[in-house]
């Protein structure tokens, strides 16, 4: 094979990348168990301090605890709009289909922010929608394309046979579609679910604009904390989330193949 | 099922996408075109060369950040897809990983590793090399660093799913036929790849154009793009009619430059199956 001659320096090349792609992390975890009050490397001494002070900021429980809501809930939502949205366009054979999941992914092409402040200017402040609702709907629109293409291709490598058996042996499209459907796209459902989850918990220019005394989320309540103090409270609050990203990884490493190519 | 129940499922969705997409910006975007459709509002922006200058920054770094990132990515993405396929899974999984952490941890990071006490100028004192810190925080260098490290793994993905289809035997009869090796990359290998790389390049370059993060914590407030120039006109300046402009101009340049691209693409796919 002629890449064995070039593999030698090819590999050495990838494994600077991947360095490239971790060091940083690793820097970030070996300095939130410094003493100093900022960010020093070598880190000095050793303690979990600053793990502490994390559950003494009281924007980044409460932050916490609303970007957990709102992920949980606009993932949720996202699903129950997008799965019969990608069903019935895909069985109703309309013309124009291509049009129709353009449409679909339409939000993919608005650059985040704009979606922020567009929903905060026309629906929270003209509208008076609830500030909670309007962020609701921010991240609904993150996580709606992910459901799209997910479970369009579950859908498209179904057989139709199986789906047309079932109603012949008498049940009904409502039934079919819980009992042959649903359960036959599973995987695509829940790697769209975590894939919308981690998307939204993540997110930080939707939510820029919408937030107030009481609704704010995480990552921005970071980006704040950040901007006003270097301490390694944000390193360890850092490692917390970087915690939090390896279970969801495995997680979407079970269910997708977005990391499974053959 | 009947035809219209079925289109019937669609109506959530298509409503949602409405109302939360194109009703609010058309709302916010029509007042802005003022009387007669003269674009008053969009003709100062351009004529001002502060904001000029802002569009031009964005769209190089976006550049920039696209080109090193294919360079970084096509290389790794060449020796990732030819592993075995367990260590393939596994070296997927570890560039999914920075993908799926939060941008601001992300961004953090290099922060530590770029600014006045940062690793590098430490490292760079320690040994004499240099007497003061180097700027190296707050700069469009800083800014497409965090990009790239942003990007790459979006890159990889795109590029391992595409090379994985290659068929190996086509390069050995290039070999075999009397083609050196970088022929065989340039002539045989990335020709077969072309919408691949393309589609990876259009994901980062719409991705930089729209970042909002990473200009944030690394660019201050010297070094704005157009994301961070939106944000700082609707709160810090409180003129909402030139953020909406902004927007607009931000939507028009990423919409266009994505459909170029993609266009190139359709171009190089026609060419291919003819």
């Amino acid at each position: 094979m002629i890449h064995k001659k070039s593999s030698k320096l090819l590999t050495i090349f990838s494994f600077i990348i991947f360095i490239f792609l971790f060091f940083p992390l690793f820097l970030i975890v070996i300095t939130s168990f410094g003493k100093n009050s900022s960010i020093q490397i070598p880190p000095v001494g050793f303690s979990f301090k600053w793990y502490v002070n994390i559950f003494h900021q009281p924007m980044f429980i409460a932050g916490f605890r609303m970007s957990l809501i709102i992920a949980l809930l606009s993932s949720v939502l996202a699903l129950v709009i997008g799965i019969p949205a990608v069903y019935g366009l895909i069985r109703s054979k309309v013309h124009h289909y291509s049009w129709f999941q353009s449409f679909f992914l339409s939000p993919t092409l608005i650059p985040e922010i704009v979606i922020g402040f567009s929903i905060y200017q026309a629906l929270v402040i003209k509208l008076h929608i609830p500030m909670f609702f309007g962020l609701l709907c921010g991240h609904l629109m993150l996580g709606l394309p992910y459901v799209i293409r997910l479970v369009t291709s579950g859908i498209l490598l179904l057989d139709q046979n199986i789906e047309e058996a079932a109603q012949i042996y008498g049940c009904s499209k409502l039934e079919s579609f819980m009992k042959i459907i649903l359960p036959n796209i599973s995987i695509n459902i829940i790697g769209a679910f975590m894939m919308c989850f981690i998307n939204s918990f993540n997110n930080i220019p939707i939510s820029l604009f919408l937030n107030n005394s009481e609704i704010h989320m995480l990552p921005t309540a970071i980006l704040n904390y950040l901007q006003n103090n270097y301490d390694p409270t944000v390193s360890a609050i850092s490692v917390i989330l970087m915690i939090f990203t390896t279970i969801v990884t495995f997680i979407i490493d079970r269910f997708t193949n977005i990391a499974n190519t053959k | 099922m009947k035809k219209r129940t079925l289109l019937l499922c669609t109506v959530p969705t298509v409503f949602s996408i409405l109302f939360i997409i194109f009703y609010p910006l058309f709302s916010i975007i029509l007042p802005t075109l003022s009387h007669n459709y003269e674009f008053r509002g969009y003709i100062d922006f351009i004529n001002n060369g502060y904001d000029i200058n802002i569009i031009l920054r964005t769209l190089l770094i976006s550049f920039i950040t696209t080109l090193i990132t294919l360079m970084l990515g096509f290389p790794i993405s060449l020796w990732i897809a030819r592993r075995k396929t367990s260590i393939k899974k596994l070296l997927m999984l570890l560039v999914l990983f920075p993908m799926l952490t939060n941008a601001v941890v992300r961004n953090f990071s290099w922060i530590i590793i770029l600014g006045k006490n940062g690793l590098i100028n430490k490292l760079l004192m320690d040994f004499h090399v240099i007497d003061h810190p180097l700027n190296l925080l707050y700069t469009n260098f800083s800014i497409i660093i965090g990009l790239i490290y942003l990007f790459l793994p979006i890159m990889i993905i795109s590029l391992v799913g595409i090379i994985g289809e290659l068929n190996f035997e086509i390069e050995d009869a290039a070999y075999i036929l009397g083609a050196n090796r970088f022929k065989t990359l340039f002539k045989v290998i990335i020709p077969q790849l072309s919408t691949g790389i393309l589609t990876g390049c259009v994901l980062v370059f719409a991705g930089s154009m729209t970042a909002y993060t990473t200009p944030e914590i690394l660019g201050g407030n010297q070094h704005l793009v157009l994301s961070t120039l939106i944000y700082q006109q609707a709160t810090t300046l409180g003129n909402w009619n030139n953020a909406t402009i902004i927007s607009a101009i931000l939507i028009f340049l990423s919409i266009v430059s994505t459909t170029l691209m993609k266009l190139i693409m359709n171009q190089i796919d026609r060419r291919k199956t003819a």
